[in-house]
Formats: structure tokens, C-alpha cells, sequence
């Protein structure tokens, strides 16, 4: 019983944490007065237009939902992969990925040209789209993890917990899919309909996830004063490297066989070489920062092993993968459609020229809310449910540790 | 009716008796109004052109348009003016938010330098991705090929404008005024051309093709494909035509000549 786990809720009555909230709420309230700004008016306040029909908060949105499946991927690997060091910190995983996916949808149905008919979504369905499937993939994730997460904490039911870890883990995955799909399904555009969007989002949710996972533990224990050891950190950092690589392979792949097609070679040029800030974003943002400098970060011994190193490669993980939804999202729109290869087209409606697209303030505050509200959920799931062990410490979370003693 | 006044040729020819060739031609004509009368009926059942209140529009009837991309370009602009006045869409001076139900879309080939301009909306897909991307059905295609939009089931996420290869969309970004009785569009939805849906239930042509006709111009034939008989079914058999984007089988409802 010595290196058992003790969790235990916050004892956050003092000012930080009220203020924590605070400034949360503040960002929250923000988020709802664009959203109600926004549809008061009309969408005609956005930087959205007719061509660029999604914009900045789709692009937060889906970076949510997307990184909300790879928080989940701690307790996966704890309960799946039976890796008992991960198992202190599955808790707290399953809750920011809750957190995250309500985030993410908050920005997405607030986004959305009635939002007020929200109940339609949930009673109407079109089983050939891919949206109605992720309804679906969304509000069963809620469910599937909030029993997976019942089932580690109560005791009785902890026998449970690796079933249910394991359906949890192949939901999320599902989930992911369904999300990746929504742009491998546009056989319209040029920018989107490879299949490998699917895996990709899978590989970038694992990288996001644990970025943003990380960075919540190296605030919350440095904030609380709990023990955190180098061995459970040094383990997720490497494995954000990794996953920071896979993301990486597979933009190389996408892109590759992208230029292979010679149909796509325009799409490609785009991005690659003459897109202005989607050719910023795509190597600044989505390759150097998302992946390169991370990796390097991460994995070269004398930064490999600086908690500030850590903190800022994942800060670079999260702002890179912004950007790479970013460049998917809004450059393949600004992409024009090619409704007439071959031929040099214009109209009023802007055929045939790259669609220009700067977000709004409205759009940013909706989706840094959503980020808001993800934090907020934990904040307050710490605070009232013992969700966070009391240390992460060498010897706690690692038993052959104890035993060497 | 032609395999009846070749009969009749051929009996001439034999030679056949007064008496006989009066009942045969009595017989014929008689066959000649009862086949007319049947043929009448048939083609009032294939294609009503007034759909009745409550009843569904019929699978039997495949509406589309020919459009010969030969006729004069002012053509197009006849018919924008003739959508925005029918439909009630309009400039409002914000262009990339405006909506567009209809376009003109000047063309030039890149290699030859060949122009041209032809009016581009909704395709009217037989099989459209944009009602199969719809999570909520909002975005359907009637039996009789229109592709609509139901207004109150719209719940304005636009999936359905990423996903039309033919930018044919467009989502309303503010508020409405003046809108027409026929035709009630909606803030925070999307909407694209009904193939005047409105008047061709109640036996009309679309309004972009009526102004045509006014200025004598035949530059949009609309019928029903499936009708063998109908102007525009004779048009696409005798001349080539082009489906835009062919390449996606979509089988759009709007054909082009002249491409």
C-alpha cells in the first residue's frame, strides 16, 4: 500500500484560483457576447464570407475536438496498453478530454447560422453525412469517458475500467476519423479528399492532446505545490517528440503524393510556394514550430531535460498545430475551385482567384473561449473531484523505484 | 401514327377495292384519334406541368436546363436581373457576402484564347453531394430533380457550400428585406436557385427562362429530360453537350452547348 496513488481535490480557496476563474469567466462571457453579436447581426461581421464559408472558429473548434481525442490517450495507454505508470495520471486525462471536446463544440454550435435550432441537429439525421456520424462520434465520446472515468474512480467498478478503457480508446479513434473525414469526403476541392486525412488527424490529435496535457500538469503541480518528478515528465516528453514526428511524416506523405497528381500541382504551389501567409503559416507554423523545433527541443540532451525547454516545445506544438488546421481549413478554401480546368475564368462571385480572409475579433473571442470554458471544466473538476494525485513524484508513480529502496 | 400512313401508302399501291380502302381508312382514323387521345393523356400523366397541392412530385419527370453558351452574353444578365427580381436576392454592396443564385462566368481557354460566358447555379445534381454532406436532410433533391433547401431545417453549418463543386451556395450573412411571398429565404441559412420551383408547379417556366423568351432569346431551353418529346430532350439528342465537372458523375440537370 506504501506507493499507492493518493488523489486528492484541489485546496484552491485562495485568490489565485478565484482569479484563474475569473479571467476565464471574463473570456467565456466575451466568446457568448460574439456569439450573440455575431447572429444578431449576421455573419456579415465575420471575416466569413461566401467563398471562405468556415473560418477562424472552426479552426479552434476543430483543433479542439481533435486535441480532446489525444488527451484521452494517457489513460489509453494506462488502461489499453496496461502501462501502469500512465495509470495516476488517466483521471485527469479523461476530464480534460471532456473538457476539450465540450470547448470545441461550444465554438462549433455557436458558430453556426441558427444556432437556436440545435435541436434539429439532434433529431434530424442524414446518415450519409459524415457531420450527423460525428453527432453522434461527439456526444457518445461525452458518455463513453464519463463511465470509463466512473469506472477507474469507484472502487467497486474498477475491475471495468480496462473494458471500458479499451472501448473508450477505439471510440476515440473513431472520432477522429469522423472529424478527419469531414474534409476526406470534399471530392469538390482540390485542397481537401485524400483519405489520408483520417490518420492524419489522428497522429496530430495524439501531439496536440499531449501538449496541451502536459502543459496542464507543469502548471497545476508548480501552482499547487504537489510533487512532480522527472521520470513521468521525461516520459511524456518523449513521447510528444515522437508523436510531434508523426505528425510530421505525415505531412510529408499528404503532400508528396499530393504532387504526384499533377491536377493538384496548383493546390500544392499554393501552399508550398506562393500561398503569401498560408506558405507563412504552412512552414513557419505548421512544419518549424509544430514539429521541427519541438523534436529538436525535446530530444537534444541539454534542452531535452529543461522543464522550460518542455513547456516551450509544447506551447509550439499547440500554436504549430493551430496553424496546420489553420492552413487546412482556411487556405483550401481560399484555394478557388476549379470548376473549369483549363481555362481562365472570373465572375462576380470571384471565380478563379484566391478568396482573401482576415478574422474577426467576434470569431477570435468565440474560439479562445471555447479554449476558456476546456480549462474552466478542469479547473473546477480539480477543485470538487479527486482527479489529480496529491505527488507524481519518481516514487510514486514508479513502482520498481520503490522497490529499489 | 406513321406505321399507319405507311399501311395506307402500301394499300394504295396493291391496288385494294373503294369499299376496302374506306373501311381501312376509317378504321385508321379512328386509331389515329384514339392513339392521339391516349398519347395526350400519357403525356399529361408524365409530365403535369401544374403539380396539384399534396400531390409529391414524380420520379417520372427529370427537370433541367440546356444552356447554349453560343448566344449573347447579355443573355446572362438578363436572366441574374430576371432571379434577383423573381426571387428577391440582391447587391447590397458587400460582394462577398451578397448572395448569388445565379452568375455569369466569363471563360477563357488558356491555350487558344477562346472566350466565352455562360450563367452558372445550382447544377441540380442527380446525385448531389451537397444533400449528402446535409447532417440534418435540410439539403434534398426532389423526385422531379430539384435540389432545395428546407429553410426550417437549415441549420446554416455550410458543410453543404464547402462540398458543391459548383460554388452554386451562397449563405445569408445579414438580414433580410423585401422578401417575395413565393420565395421566403431566411438569415443564417443557405439557399441557391430552385429552378423557380414555385412557378414550375404551377405550370410556368423559371423566371430566368420567361425573360429570355420576352427578349426572343432561346439561350435556356427548360423541360423535362425524361420526356422524349419535349424541346429539350430533341436539343440533347441532336447537338453535344457538356456536364460541368463531368468528371465527378454527378449528372447534373443543367447541360451546356457549346462549351
Amino acid at each position: 500500500m506504501k506507493n499507492m496513488i493518493v488523489f486528492k481535490e484541489l485546496d484552491a480557496n485562495g485568490l489565485d484560483y478565484l482569479a484563474l476563474l475569473g479571467w476565464l469567466l471574463v473570456f467565456i462571457v466575451a466568446g457568448l457576447g460574439s456569439s450573440w453579436y455575431m447572429e444578431h447581426n449576421g455573419h456579415i461581421v465575420t471575416g466569413m464570407t461566401n467563398q471562405i464559408v468556415w473560418g477562424m472558429p472552426h479552426v479552434f473548434a476543430v483543433f479542439m475536438i481533435i486535441a480532446a481525442s489525444g488527451a484521452l490517450n494517457i489513460a489509453s495507454i494506462s488502461s489499453v496498453f496496461q502501462r501502469k505508470m500512465y495509470k495516476p495520471l488517466a483521471r485527469i486525462s479523461a476530464i480534460l478530454a471532456i473538457a476539450l471536446l465540450a470547448g470545441g463544440l461550444m465554438v462549433l454550435v455557436l458558430d453556426l447560422g441558427r444556432p437556436d435550432r440545435l435541436i434539429v441537429a439532434m433529431t434530424k439525421y442524414n446518415f450519409k453525412s459524415i457531420f450527423a456520424w460525428n453527432i453522434y462520434l461527439y456526444s457518445g465520446f461525452f458518455v463513453v469517458v464519463l463511465v470509463y472515468l466512473w469506472m477507474m474512480m469507484e472502487r467497486r467498478m474498477n475491475r471495468y475500467a480496462r473494458a471500458a478503457g479499451i472501448f473508450a480508446f477505439v471510440w476515440r479513434l473513431a472520432l477522429t476519423t469522423g472529424t478527419g473525414s469531414i474534409f476526406g469526403f470534399l471530392v469538390a476541392r482540390q485542397a481537401y479528399d485524400p483519405a489520408i486525412m483520417a490518420p492524419m488527424f489522428i497522429t496530430m490529435s495524439f501531439s496536440f492532446g499531449l501538449a496541451i496535457f502536459i502543459l496542464l500538469l507543469l502548471f497545476t503541480y508548480k501552482a499547487t505545490n504537489r510533487p512532480l518528478g522527472d521520470r513521468i515528465l521525461f516520459m511524456l516528453k518523449n513521447l510528444l517528440g515522437v508523436f510531434a514526428a508523426a505528425v510530421l511524416y505525415f505531412i510529408v506523405v499528404r503532400h508528396l503524393s499530393n504532387l504526384y497528381a499533377t491536377h493538384r500541382h496548383g493546390v500544392e504551389a499554393f501552399i508550398l510556394l506562393n500561398g503569401g501567409v498560408y506558405t507563412a503559416l504552412f512552414w513557419i507554423g505548421a512544419v518549424l514550430m509544430g514539429c521541427v523545433l519541438p523534436i529538436a527541443l525535446l530530444f537534444h540532451p541539454a534542452t531535452g531535460k529543461s522543464c522550460s525547454a518542455i513547456m516551450l516545445s509544447c506551447w509550439l506544438v499547440i500554436l504549430g498545430g493551430l496553424a496546420q488546421i489553420y492552413v487546412i481549413i482556411i487556405g483550401g478554401q481560399a484555394y478557388p475551385l476549379d470548376i473549369f480546368p483549363g481555362y481562365q475564368v472570373s465572375s462576380s462571385f470571384f471565380d478563379g482567384v484566391v478568396h482573401p480572409y482576415a478574422p474577426s475579433l467576434p470569431e477570435i473571442l468565440l474560439g479562445l473561449s471555447g479554449m476558456a470554458t476546456a480549462v474552466f471544466i478542469v479547473a473546477i473538476a480539480m477543485r470538487y473531484l479527486p482527479i489529480l494525485p496529491m505527488s507524481l513524484s519518481d516514487a510514486a508513480v514508479d513502482p520498481s523505484h520503490d522497490k529499489s529502496k | 401514327m406513321t406505321t399507319q400512313d405507311q399501311k395506307e401508302g402500301q394499300d394504295q399501291k396493291e391496288g385494294i377495292s373503294r369499299r376496302r380502302l374506306l373501311s381501312t381508312a376509317g378504321a385508321g382514323m379512328a386509331t389515329i384519334a384514339l392513339a392521339s387521345g391516349v398519347t395526350l393523356i400519357s403525356r399529361a400523366q408524365a409530365t403535369p406541368r401544374v403539380r396539384g397541392v399534396g400531390v409529391p412530385a414524380s420520379s417520372k419527370i427529370r427537370w433541367g436546363f440546356l444552356v447554349n453558351t453560343n448566344s449573347d452574353p447579355s443573355d446572362w444578365d438578363t436572366c441574374v436581373a430576371a432571379c434577383k427580381k423573381e426571387n428577391g436576392w440582391a447587391n447590397t454592396g458587400h460582394p462577398n457576402t451578397d448572395p448569388q443564385w445565379i452568375r455569369k462566368v466569363s471563360l477563357k481557354d488558356k491555350r487558344t484564347g477562346a472566350a466565352t460566358s455562360l450563367p452558372m447555379m445550382c447544377q441540380h445534381c442527380e446525385f448531389p453531394p451537397c444533400v449528402d454532406v446535409c447532417p440534418t436532410g435540410a439539403s434534398m433533391r426532389r423526385a422531379d430533380g430539384i435540389v432545395l433547401v428546407d429553410r426550417h431545417r437549415c441549420i446554416g453549418c455550410r458543410y453543404c457550400m464547402m462540398a458543391c463543386p459548383y460554388g452554386a451556395r451562397s449563405f445569408v450573412h445579414h438580414d433580410l428585406h423585401n422578401q417575395r411571398p413565393s420565395m421566403p429565404r431566411g438569415k443564417g441559412t443557405v439557399e441557391s436557385c430552385t429552378l423557380c420551383v414555385h412557378r414550375i408547379d404551377t405550370g410556368k417556366n423559371p423566371a430566368c427562362v420567361d425573360a429570355l423568351q420576352a427578349k426572343g432569346s432561346k439561350a435556356i431551353i427548360f423541360g423535362d429530360l425524361n420526356d422524349p418529346n419535349s424541346e429539350i430532350s430533341r436539343e440533347v439528342a441532336r447537338y453535344l453537350t457538356t456536364r460541368i465537372r463531368d468528371d465527378l458523375a454527378l449528372e447534373p440537370g443543367v447541360l451546356y452547348r457549346g462549351l
